[in-house]
């Protein structure tokens, strides 16, 4: 194990005081649904290549949080990618690749990249 | 699951929308027993007697809206297959505790896999949680 208690208490601190900075001011919130589904098809990768890339460019803007199964398995892994004010868009069978092009065309660029989106809007749960 | 670090995971996950502040991650790699033991605890909202039998079942889940929950089986189901055993210890307003444990040298134990990384993951995703990590090898 190479990780070591303080490391975990480090990321803590740095991601608290981001959350700080941002609250209020996130512009785009992503969404990696992280249910028994999602992870069992690589939903940790997914994550983890969103991640790298909001540290590549130090972004202090884009919330990243994770949540359950939003109810389509099948096409797990999936992320929700929200800008500020406009309707959630759900992203299905991702890649790390794929993540790429969501992150630049879509969290950077605002332009939702429609070959991989599965609709717009958030599910109900009656 | 690939591997265990996506199971424990999975359960941490459970953990957190059981409301945990606290999750404890303990992992054990006793070469002397041939024994992998890995423990989960949070101070969650815990389940009572009766959640704790039914958790098992894949056809149960406490999510509404939803039809099944397979995180839990599908953890009893790997140490089971890996030779090992499992066992939740929970009680309501008192948080849980799961134990899996694997023959290490079982030729159908699934390898531990990234726990690194799925400790950072959780960290950095929900900061607010107080993460303890361990791991000891004998």
């Amino acid at each position: 194990m190479k990780l070591k208690p303080e490391d975990l208490d480090k990321i803590s601190q740095r991601m608290k005081a981001t959350t700080i900075l941002r609250e209020g001011a996130g512009r785009v919130k992503v969404t990696v649904h992280m249910g028994t589904c999602g992870i069992a098809s690589g939903a940790r990768d997914i994550l983890g290549a969103f991640l790298k890339h909001i540290e590549e460019i130090d972004a202090k803007d884009i919330i990243i949080t994770t949540s359950g199964c939003a109810g389509l398995c099948s096409h797990e892994p999936m992320a929700t990618v929200e800008l500020k004010d406009e309707a959630p868009v759900k992203y299905i069978d991702l890649s790390v690749d794929k993540v790429s092009r969501v992150f630049k065309e879509h969290v950077m660029g605002g332009e939702i990249v429609k070959e991989f989106a599965l609709a717009i809007g958030s599910e109900r749960i009656s | 699951m690939q591997d265990i670090s996506l199971h424990i995971l999975d359960i941490a996950e459970n953990s957190i929308a059981a409301a945990a502040s606290r999750i404890e991650i303990t992992i054990i790699e006793d070469w002397e027993r041939d024994l992998l033991y890995v423990e989960i605890r949070d101070n969650g909202t815990g389940m009572d007697e009766e959640t704790v039998q039914r958790a098992l079942n894949p056809f149960y889940t406490s999510k509404p809206g939803k039809r099944v929950g397979l995180g839990i089986p599908l953890l009893a189901q790997a140490a089971r297959e890996g030779g090992g055993s499992f066992d939740i210890e929970s009680e309501p307003d008192g948080g849980t505790k799961l134990i899996a444990t694997f023959v290490l040298s079982h030729p159908d134990r699934k390898p531990l896999g990234d726990v690194d990384g799925t400790v950072q993951m959780l960290q950095l995703t929900h900061p607010e949680i107080k993460l303890e990590y361990e791991f000891v090898r004998k």
